[in-house]
């Protein structure tokens, strides 16, 4: 039996560019170009590891998000996934994470799956909750924030990981199906090679809406969102200080400084 | 009053700093009603009793260590159906994070993440949190449920306000899924007798440019005089100079000292989304056109080898 995969990749604004809020209070996806979270790219690589030393597997990226999000999905299946679903529907605009995390447990549900493999946090929200929320949901196990993971036993096995924590470094067990979240100590994410970039054109990418997985717009959306933003205002930039150039004293000059705050 | 349920993060009894400041911030809100699990849980009474816990729920089953998180989401489940809180308020550590999110989902309420600071309002406890690496400052409420806000260290001061912090027993019947993850090795992190990253009141980086592991030295050495915390950036991390545990940034630890001092980092935006909410900071850098310069206070233009060993035996002088 073939170890099902689905990885959960976000599409996000890009962190180098200027992001800012709409009116609506909810992030501008229109004034900075979207990409596939970073965070999410050693989802994938980990995928495509574990999938290369299991004997049969198929990987499935699943995206929740608007229109151009397909260009998360087309990302990851040129980086080497086997296909793609898109959850789109107008009524998600503004969800929160408790809308996004139950659209993509009904998602996953319908894609089947074994092992269920995110990324620790987006780069545009940086909760880093979903993956928790997801095996809360699914009912299965936890093993999340892995610098290190591999499966044994095809689709019925075991999952392993090493969590590398505040106190402690932590190896963990959990038998399949389960949800995964790994960090960017994983491993660095391969490129797509022209070959996978001109494969991924072939590859199927399913779109599914609400009504596809019996959410009801209420649910979902600003509208049904359990979290409000009631105000956004920009950090004031920070006001320009003194900039010394080292002549031999620059390190006598920044503890008087330092004394001048009271730190010495 | 209103109960508000704290959640306790401890190390075998030994209450960490974030939590008493939890403890001031529920304050604004209700009664802290405070819950300790785990190795040593009875021990954190006396800390918690002193900055205002009214009462202490505690247990110490071995499932929570033998366990990942699922056994503590049981746990603080149980003392919220004992309590009935008006808020419950999580300490925004990884872990913190996901015990939280997976109550909220039980409970079925709205959750809100890393919140720096928290007031009382007339539709509940209102949070203010950064968003987009700390370029923006938000305000937002939990709109469903009882309010459930995980809240980052250094968001408030630590005060005393002596209450009677009554120890009880808090029953748990453990779900089928708490026993879903094992834990079957745990290697503690060593100590290095540096204050905690996230706690420490002034925080000495150090970056690319410190160019090696050995050179670390230098700015472990300033960190010293100051009583500093020590953080690297991604690169110095990545490159094998500095465990990941001291990372300051996105993917790393973030940090809001009063003191941030930062050498031979440029300044990328996933570092300052870690650091950007510093009230002071300080870079030194040899070039004057580097990014991290936009942040400063004070920033000095120099070779760090020449900068910071200056001004480590500067303050070590001053200190007589
Ligand atoms: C998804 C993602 C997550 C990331 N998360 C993080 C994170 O959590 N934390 C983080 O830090 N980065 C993170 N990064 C990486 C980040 O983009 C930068 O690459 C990184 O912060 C650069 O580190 P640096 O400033 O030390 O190195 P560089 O950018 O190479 O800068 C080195 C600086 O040192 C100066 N220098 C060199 N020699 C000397 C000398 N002798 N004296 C004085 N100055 C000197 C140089 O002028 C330069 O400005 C992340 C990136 C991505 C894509
Ligand atoms: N809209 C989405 N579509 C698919 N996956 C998502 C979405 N939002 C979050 N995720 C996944 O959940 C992880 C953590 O997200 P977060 O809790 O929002 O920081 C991400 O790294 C993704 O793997």
């Amino acid at each position: 039996m073939s170890l099902r995969i689905v990885v959960c990749v976000k599409y996000v604004p890009d962190a180098t560019g200027d992001r800012h809020f709409t009116d609506d209070l909810t992030v501008d996806r229109d004034d900075v170009d979207g990409l596939l979270s970073e965070l999410d790219e050693y989802a994938v690589e980990q995928a495509l590891q574990i999938a290369d030393e299991a004997d049969d597997a198929e990987i499935t990226v699943l995206t929740v998000g608007p229109e151009d999000a397909k260009d998360a999905l087309r990302k990851a299946l040129s980086m080497g996934a086997d296909k793609a679903v898109h959850v789109e529907d107008d009524d998600l605009h503004g969800t929160d994470v408790m809308g996004t995390s139950l659209v993509l447990a009904k998602a996953i549900e319908k894609t089947g799956y074994d092992l269920v493999i995110a990324g620790m946090a987006s780069t545009d929200g940086t909760m880093g909750v979903l993956p928790a929320i997801l095996a809360e949901r699914l009912g299965v196990p936890q093993v999340t924030l892995l610098s290190e993971v591999s499966v044994e036993g095809g689709p019925n096995g075991t999952v392993k990981g090493r969590r590398d924590g505040d106190t402690a470094s932590e190896q963990l067990e959990a038998a399949l199906p389960a949800v995964v979240s790994v960090t960017d100590q994983s491993g660095e994410a391969r490129y797509p090679s022209f070959k996978g970039i001109m494969a991924a054109k072939k590859k199927p990418v399913e779109s599914l809406d609400l009504d596809d997985l019996d959410i009801e717009a209420e649910e979902v959306g600003l509208e049904g969102a359990w979290t409000k933003v009631d105000e956004a205002t920009e950090r004031p930039a920070r006001t320009a200080g003194t900039i010394v150039k080292d002549e031999g004293a620059g390190g006598k000059q920044l503890a008087e400084f330092l004394a001048g705050q009271k730190f010495i | 009053m209103a109960e508000v349920l704290v959640y306790v993060d401890h190390v075998d009894g030994a209450v960490r700093k974030p939590t008493l400041e939890l403890l001031t911030l529920a304050r604004r809100i209700g009664e802290p009603v405070a819950v300790a699990l785990g190795n040593g849980a009875a021990d954190t009474a006396a800390a918690l009793a002193e900055h205002g816990a009214v009462k202490v729920l505690t247990n110490d089953s071995a499932e929570f260590a033998d366990y990942l998180v699922v056994p503590k989401v049981d746990a603080l489940q149980a003392a919220y159906e004992a309590v009935s809180p008006a808020a419950v308020l999580v300490p925004s550590s990884a872990e913190g994070k996901e015990i939280a999110a997976r109550l909220a989902v039980r409970i079925k309420s709205g959750i809100i993440t890393d919140a720096v600071d928290l007031e009382a309002g007339d539709e509940g406890p209102v949070a203010t949190q950064s968003a987009f690496a700390a370029s923006f400052t938000t305000k937002s409420r939990i709109t469903q449920g009882t309010p459930v806000i995980t809240v980052k260290p250094n968001s408030a001061a630590v005060e005393a306000a002596p209450a009677a912090g009554a120890v009880e027993a808090l029953a748990v019947s453990f779900s089928d899924a708490a026993t879903g993850t094992k834990v079957v090795a745990r290697t503690p992190r060593e100590s290095t007798g540096r204050p905690e990253l996230t706690e420490a009141a002034i925080v000495v980086s150090g970056g690319r440019g410190v160019n090696g592991a050995e050179n670390f030295a230098i700015i472990e050495a300033l960190a010293d005089s100051l009583g500093a915390a020590v953080g690297a950036s991604r690169a110095a991390v990545d490159a094998g100079w500095y465990p990941h545990s001291n990372q300051v940034g996105q993917t790393g630890k973030s940090v809001s000292p009063q003191l941030y001092i930062a050498s031979g980092i440029s300044g990328a935006i996933q570092h300052r989304a870690g650091m950007q909410t510093s009230k002071t900071i300080v870079a030194i850098n040899k070039d004057a056109e580097a990014p991290i310069f936009d942040l400063v206070d004070y920033g000095v233009v120099g070779d760090l080898f020449e900068v910071v060993p200056q001004l480590t035996e500067e303050v070590n002088t001053r200190k007589g």
